[in-house]
């Protein structure tokens, strides 16, 4: 075929059909999915009464599904391991929930042949992958081990080919960590509402046009590298046709009507978890976009609203059971099984307009009807514009539930429009026009202690950063702390940065997310993602030197160990300028450096404040910190204040974390607090309303992110005790980041959220 | 002239002392010595961290994005009106910023004689909502268990009705103690003399401020009482709200 300039793909009648009753223009002749959603969706200002109960297939289905989830548990985490099939878009024929079932499913489609079987993924890491298998008491093929060891090199090997032995030793210590280089590095999330609007034909011919286009006069490596890249695209629509097949589905054409809209936009999903196994797989921001289908039929009579309540209800089921094969060390670091279906709605269009559907409703009531659940990460674009009987609800679902989060439209939209996606825990991206490489996170309080150390590690008596004079005063001086940890900080962050260039080149040379860009515009832009754990514990430390005297403890080795802290310091988390500034300053000291480095693929970089549960086991490699936490102690997650350190109230905390400037922290900044029911109001009604009043406060003074729970510390420690009682089956709470089931976090991870949390209720 | 008053401490967020959300002002110093008393460090009249009203309000004013149209702050202690100078000043300044004021006070300072009454009269003027303790219906009970005698402060509450002031009276349900249903009775009928209560509350007894007396070298006399059963409470609700 040849492309003049000017093709667009001939409109069959079959698509007219498909469109019929759609308005605008522009994203009819090019793939522009934000248009098609400004020029359609409908407002909807009104509360939650249309609601509809789940039907009896949705009980079904969800019951069947909580049996497996259980017996999964009950198999200490994982049900059951693929070992012969390499996990592909074609690679399994069609798999249910029950095959018994199978025609209540009103959207199908599972990761294998089997729901909740765990796919083997092995283009990450071979080693990885079998670890995974091995784990839960599952032999791969030996052929496929040799074939992935032997002829085929995998992500793993070719970075470990790479790294320095500097970046090694920076990895080895955990003064960076959580590097994506053993598994997918997620964070690319398709648009997979293309699916459903163009139809696979339009897609192929899309990309067949920019394959044609690309590099013909000038065959640089870029180019080669993209033709090479588009054409693996295109082999992935292909693929995803095929796919859709063995369902018994022909996605050539545009979806007809909701049901299909649904399930053309979960197959484009379900190609990218059956081909990638990155850390965070977002759906991204399809709620609005499927209101649209579901408000057409609604008006044509061909749907009713116990019809369109099970469409949303089935998708979400879904969502509930995407499976990874995940290695110990990863579970520790991310605990519970996450892997961040995370799915947006509401905010504010460009045009002033809210975006506040019928179908936001329904996404939030699948937690009433269905129970709450950690995925889909729902999340909440809030705005104080939003309608009232909208923000109610979510506060309503937040007190009842504890399953959402909420995210600032009103920072994020001057950056990202209003067509963006949460691609991670908190991070947006533009949907199908830009991707983020996930970077991880540098522990700025084990560069601190480098820092007073001269760069040797405490836990290991290794020098891993530069050889800097150490301290040696009796009294840590503000000024020289300051002065040293600026230079170490320089050193980190340098380093990190070459790192992660290092494991994005690899990853896209032989884990390229092939299904996913495939749904993505061909010359996208590109994040940097990085990112900073310890945070509150570096201000807090920074605090204490300069407000109060630190006298450093030393070893027998002159290694700074410990501190005694004479006289008292303000803390981050009370609204106190003191601490905050400083906060601010290691902010933007941190964004700077990162902006002083080449990264890869002319990516933009960016920085969060963003630990996930991760806290804990950073925490674990860091020693004490001269604030006074002791060596091994979880840190505080994300940008939260450090456990203890706010005395004055839930706002003062609050007040504090909203004064970082989203504008340096592009990729986010995490803050995740939990209410007891009581100390919210007294009746549901007064804890919807005081809810909705922190979230208007916080947000419209510029705050980022707030994950909600509401609950006592009582619940929790029952919890942990009595794990088998069916009432904390789907007890889910938010921790930095992600939902999670109570039950499904380590022994060690229960008790930091029961400590933090007994702290608040005091 | 700017005075300074004895903090006992602040807290930025408050849900259940009064309206919406609320900013919380515990002043230091109380003449009661209730024997359920969960804030025990906060009785000595002369301990507390001194500040000024101006530096309180902007403190609380930090919090303002977060009240929405209802909240505002609340003054509690100890006993607020122990401090009433500081505390005329307090609410003065604060309706000059346009905050929504509440007091929380079990009335045990109130008397109908100068110079504390016209004080308290200007006080009403610029309170918007006073949320008022009712310990004990009966004046014995009531000495014995907070050590002082209730007429003046049920006379307040008369007074506040009088004047038609908005109130919320609370009511600690103690068992054995303040929970039995003759006594509930009593205090629904005086509840019913009032004109101007919105509101009726009942907060569980707790023992969560019982290490505090420890800290303060007291006995705790309450240290075999267990909170309230969820029936009673429901009881007591019932019957104060006139619903029984």
């Amino acid at each position: 075929m040849t492309f003049e300039t000017g093709v667009t793909f001939p409109v069959t009648k079959e698509m007219e059909h498909a469109w019929r009753g759609f308005t605008g223009r522009k994203w009819r002749e090019d793939v522009n999915v934000r248009e098609f959603i400004q020029s359609n969706y409908t407002m909807y200002d009104g509360d939650e009464s249309f609601l509809e109960a789940p039907t009896e297939a949705t009980d079904k289905l969800w019951g069947k599904l909580q049996e497996l989830q259980k017996e999964e548990r009950s198999k200490g985490g994982v049900l059951e391991c693929e070992t012969e099939i390499v996990s592909s878009l074609t690679g399994y024929g069609p798999g249910y929930i029950d095959e018994s079932m199978k025609n209540l499913e009103k959207v199908v489609g599972l990761q294998t042949d089997k729901p909740l079987k765990r796919a083997f993924m092995p283009y990450g890491g071979i080693k990885m992958a079998v670890q995974a298998a091995s784990t839960y008491g599952y032999t791969v093929n030996q052929d496929l081990v040799k074939i992935f060891t032997d002829y085929h090199k995998t992500h793993n090997q070719a970075v470990f080919d790479a790294y320095t032995p500097e970046m090694k030793r920076a990895r080895h210590s955990h003064v960076i960590t959580g590097l994506p280089d053993t598994y997918g590095r997620g964070r690319i999330v398709g648009d997979y509402r293309r699916v459903a609007l163009y139809g696979l034909d339009y897609l192929i011919f899309t990309k067949e046009k920019d394959l044609f286009y690309c590099g013909g006069r000038n065959m640089s490596e870029e180019h080669v590298r993209l033709r090479e890249e588009i054409a693996e695209q295109i082999r992935a629509l292909k693929g995803m046709k095929q796919m859709a097949e063995i369902y018994g589905f022909d996605i050539s054409a545009p979806a007809k009507n909701a049901k299909e809209a649904v399930q053309w936009l979960y197959f484009g999903y379900l190609a990218a978890i059956k081909t990638q196994n990155g850390a965070a797989m977002s759906v991204g921001r399809i709620s609005t976009f499927l209101d649209i289908y579901i408000q057409r039929d609604l008006e044509e009579g061909t749907l009713t609203e116990k019809e369109a309540q099970e469409l949303i209800d089935h998708l979400v089921l879904k969502f509930r059971m995407v499976k990874f094969a995940r290695i110990p060390s990863y579970n520790e670091l991310f605990s519970g099984d996450p892997v961040w279906v995370t799915l947006e709605m509401a905010g504010i269009g460009m045009d002033g307009r809210h975006m506040v559907t019928k179908n936001d409703f329904r996404f939030l009531h699948t937690l009433e009807n269905m129970g709450p659940a950690p995925e889909p990460n729902l999340t909440v674009l809030w705005s104080s514009r939003l309608p009232e009987a909208f923000k109610k609800y979510a506060a309503k679902i937040s007190v009842n539930t504890s399953s959402i989060q909420y995210e600032n439209d009103c920072v994020m939209r001057p950056v990202w429009g209003d067509d963006y996606s949460i691609c991670c825990c908190v991070s947006a991206t533009q949907t199908g026009k830009e991707i983020q490489f996930f970077g991880a996170r540098a522990n700025l309080a084990k560069c601190l202690i480098y820092a007073l150390n001269g760069g040797v590690d405490v836990a290991t008596g290794e020098q891993v950063g530069p050889e800097i004079a150490p301290i040696t005063s009796e009294y840590l001086n503000y000024d020289e702390v300051m002065h040293k940890f600026n230079a170490m900080m320089s050193w980190l962050v340098e380093l990190y940065v070459n790192t992660l260039n290092l494991i994005h080149y690899m990853h896209d040379k032989y884990y390229y997310e092939a299904a996913e860009m495939a749904l993505i515009d061909t010359y996208t832009r590109r994040t940097f993602a990085t990112g900073i754990a310890g945070f509150s514990h570096v201000v807090d430390s920074l605090c204490a030197i300069k407000y109060a005297k630190v006298k450093p403890i030393r070893n027998d080795s002159g290694l700074i160990v410990d501190y005694e802290i004479e006289g008292d310091f303000p803390r981050y988390g009370n609204d106190d300028e003191r601490a905050d500034s400083i906060a601010i300053w290691l902010l933007k000291a941190f964004m700077k450096k990162v902006r002083e480095h080449h990264t890869y693929r002319h990516s933009e970089p960016t920085t969060s404040i963003l630990t996930i549960t991760s806290n804990v086991v950073y925490g674990k490699a860091t020693g004490a910190t001269p604030d006074g936490r002791k060596a091994h102690a979880p840190f505080a997650p994300g940008a939260n204040p450090s456990y203890g350190a706010e005395k004055n109230g839930l706002l003062a905390s609050l007040n504090s974390v909203a004064k970082l400037p989203y504008e340096y922290a592009l990729d986010g900044i995490s803050n995740t607090q939990t209410i007891s029911p009581d100390a919210l109001g007294h009746s549901l009604e007064e804890r919807k309303d005081n809810l909705w009043h922190i979230l208007d406060g916080y947000f419209d003074q510029g705050a980022h992110h707030l994950n909600v729970n509401v609950f006592g510390v009582e619940k929790l420690r029952d919890c942990m005790e009595h794990p088998e009682k069916p009432e904390y089956a789907n007890f889910t709470i938010r921790v930095s980041g992600y939902a999670v089931k109570f039950i499904d976090l380590t022994r060690e991870q229960q008790l930091d959220v029961i400590m933090r949390t007994e702290h608040k209720t005091l | 002239m700017m005075s300074e008053g004895r903090i006992h401490s602040i807290e930025s967020f408050g849900s259940v002392d009064g309206p919406g959300v609320r900013f919380l002002i515990f002043l230091q110093g109380c003449r009661l010595r209730c024997r359920y008393c969960h804030n025990a460090d906060t009785w000595r009249t002369d301990g507390g961290t001194l500040m000024s009203a101006d530096e309180l309000l902007d403190k609380a004013e930090r919090c303002r994005p977060y009240w929405g149209k209802s909240g505002g702050i609340t003054v509690s202690g100890g006993e607020p009106l122990l401090q009433i100078d500081f505390l005329l000043e307090l609410l003065r300044k604060a309706k000059q910023r346009g905050i929504n004021t509440c007091i929380d006070t079990a009335g045990q300072p109130f008397t109908r004689k100068e110079p504390f009454f016209p004080k308290f009269e200007e006080l009403c003027t610029l309170c918007d909502l006073f949320l008022v303790d009712i310990k004990h219906i009966d004046p014995d009970a009531h000495k014995s268990l907070t050590g002082a005698y209730n007429g003046n402060i049920l006379d307040m509450l008369s007074y506040l009705s009088d004047i038609n002031k908005p109130v919320w009276i609370r009511h600690v349900l103690v068992p054995g103690i303040t929970d039995d249903d003759e006594a509930l009775h009593k205090t629904r009928g005086f509840i019913e003399t009032l004109q101007n209560i919105e509101r009726v509350e009942v907060l569980p007894y707790h023992s969560m401020g019982a290490y505090k007396w420890k800290e303060l070298g007291v006995s705790y006399t309450l240290e075999d009482t267990q909170p309230p059963a969820a029936d009673r409470v429901k009881n007591a609700e019932m019957i104060l709200n006139g619903l029984k």
